[in-house]
């Protein structure tokens, strides 16, 4: 079997902390991709879109031509792994906001929603996947999910309100398990990737 | 082996501390007065904005007492920008520090651009709640900092000069510093740090890991697009800007092409597009011409 080729949107971000968790996995063999140009985005298996700000990652999308070609391959089932603003980028509405977005996770998001930095924490984070159970979830100016439709599957809460959603193809979080010295996450979506193409 | 390390020691609140700088990277963080500008910025791209009262050319040129900002400029300015809001104090002014922490904002720049308050000691940020960076011209500097608790570095360059050099000089100082750490042996590690004034775990971790425990940002002279993808380039994972942004004849322009920049500062091609017709840059001082007295990156201890 070919490497699996993991692209991180590396516009802006923690995208080398999500490189540093693939490598955690221990499962090889993935080739690391960094994804700046449309070219970049052609050969890649799946996408980490980091943390970071996402009015950023948004605008640059567009400046460099690639909103549209990113959007058509996450409706082709992409699959994709977000973390607070790659979150943020996915979503279909961002409360008060008007920022650029890829609209093609039905939730409905509040950016900033505990607060700001001195807000920020670290707190249980307890997901319905039975390997992983309860883990760590580090929130940095985290987003909230306010609303989600009902394609949406909440995958992990805090204190009840969802905080990980899958919806097809994509899998998004308002946390960062990118920070976490291990990376139980990124485990199991790889792992979900590799058990889809072998089949 | 890693749990030796003086960062896996550190509490929650440091790695979240640390985890906004990281969520930082890539970016550029840009010098803004007032509202209006803050949404240029927001606009043009900026992960960041850096609330003052005068940017440093200002200071420069018109001297007098640089102090922190007035908190209802701070305000306006946190009411205008989704993206985080930093702003500074004065070396070793712990109340302005409280002040900048009771105002909410995300980031303090513990600064050599303002007047220090401290010929001493700067402020212990192990105390707060919110996350320092903090400027230096050489590792030990950086260590240093580390050690009172700062969770990003910046190397200061020198501010309101548009002259790159300075910056390159304490970036490669950085470099340097952490490379030869890397190649000593244990028991070299002790002197080393007395030489270098740093704590002794800092030095440890860095010869251990080859890198600074918390992100290393370029601050000080960057006017052009290549100035910024210059410290990308030798190793700064983002960049400040001061000046060169404001005080340049099209804002607007300038600060999409610096933030276009450090995305593609590998790529010379993407580079020649963006640097293109840009507008006058930002005036500039050359260090040359600056007398030692003017020189502000010999503020901190």
């Amino acid at each position: 079997m070919s490497d699996l080729r993991i692209g991180l949107l590396a516009f802006q971000g923690d995208y080398e902390a999500h490189g540093k968790a693939l490598a955690r996995t221990g499962i090889a063999p993935i080739t690391i991709v960094e994804v700046r140009r449309l070219s970049d985005l052609e050969h890649v298996d799946a996408l980490i879109i980091p943390g970071g700000e996402s009015t950023v990652m948004g605008m640059l999308l567009e400046r460099f031509g690639m909103f549209e070609a990113l959007k058509t391959r996450i409706k082709e089932d992409l699959p994709v792994f977000a973390t607070c603003a790659g979150l943020i980028l996915l979503a279909k509405n961002i409360e008060g906001s008007e920022q650029t977005r890829l609209g093609v996770l039905d939730v409905t998001v509040l950016r900033n929603a505990y607060g700001r930095q001195i807000d920020s924490f670290h707190s249980p984070v307890r997901t319905s996947i039975p390997q992983i159970g309860i883990i760590d979830g580090v929130f940095i100016r985290a987003p909230k999910i306010t609303a989600f439709g009902e394609g949406v599957e909440v995958i992990a809460t805090h204190r009840d309100a969802p905080v990980m959603v899958r919806q097809g193809s994509i899998v998004a979080a308002t946390f960062h398990p990118e920070l976490l010295p291990d990376a139980p996450l990124h485990r199991w979506f790889i792992q979900s990737l590799l058990s889809k193409t072998q089949g | 082996m890693e749990q030796n390390l003086w960062s896996s020691r550190q509490s929650e609140q440091w790695r979240i501390k640390v985890g906004l700088a990281e969520m930082l990277k890539g970016g550029v963080i840009m010098d803004v007065t007032n509202a209006a500008q803050a949404k240029i910025a927001e606009k043009a791209g900026a992960c960041a904005v850096m609330a003052l009262e005068r940017v440093p050319a200002d200071i420069r040129a018109q001297g007098g007492v640089a102090r922190m900002s007035d908190p209802k400029i701070i305000k306006e300015i946190q009411d205008t920008v989704s993206i985080p809001v930093m702003a500074k104090c004065r070396i070793g002014h712990f109340v302005e520090a409280q002040i900048l922490e009771a105002l909410g904002v995300d980031f303090i720049d513990e600064s050599e651009v303002l007047t220090p308050a401290d010929d001493r000691f700067h402020v212990f940020k192990h105390d707060f709640k919110v996350p320092f960076v903090c400027g230096c011209r050489d590792l030990g500097e950086a260590l240093r900092r580390i050690g009172e608790g700062a969770a990003m570095i910046r190397t200061k360059g020198e501010a309101g000069t548009g002259d790159i050099i300075e910056a390159v000089r304490h970036m490669r100082a950085v470099r340097d510093g952490i490379a030869r750490l890397a190649s000593l042996r244990d028991e070299e590690l002790m002197t080393t740090a007395k030489e270098l004034g740093a704590p002794f775990e800092l030095v440890w971790e860095v010869a251990k890991t080859g890198k600074l425990p918390v992100p290393n940002f370029s601050a000080g002279g960057v006017a052009t697009p290549a100035d910024a993808a210059l410290m990308m380039q030798l190793g700064a994972e983002s960049v400040f800007v001061g000046s060169g942004i404001f005080k340049s004849g099209n804002p607007e322009r300038r600060a999409a092409a610096i933030v276009a920049a450090v995305v593609n500062y590998k790529d010379p091609k993407i580079l020649a597009e963006i640097s293109e017709d840009l507008g006058a840059p930002m005036v500039g001082i050359g260090l040359d011409e600056l007398a030692e007295s003017q020189r502000i990156a010999g503020r901190g201890w």
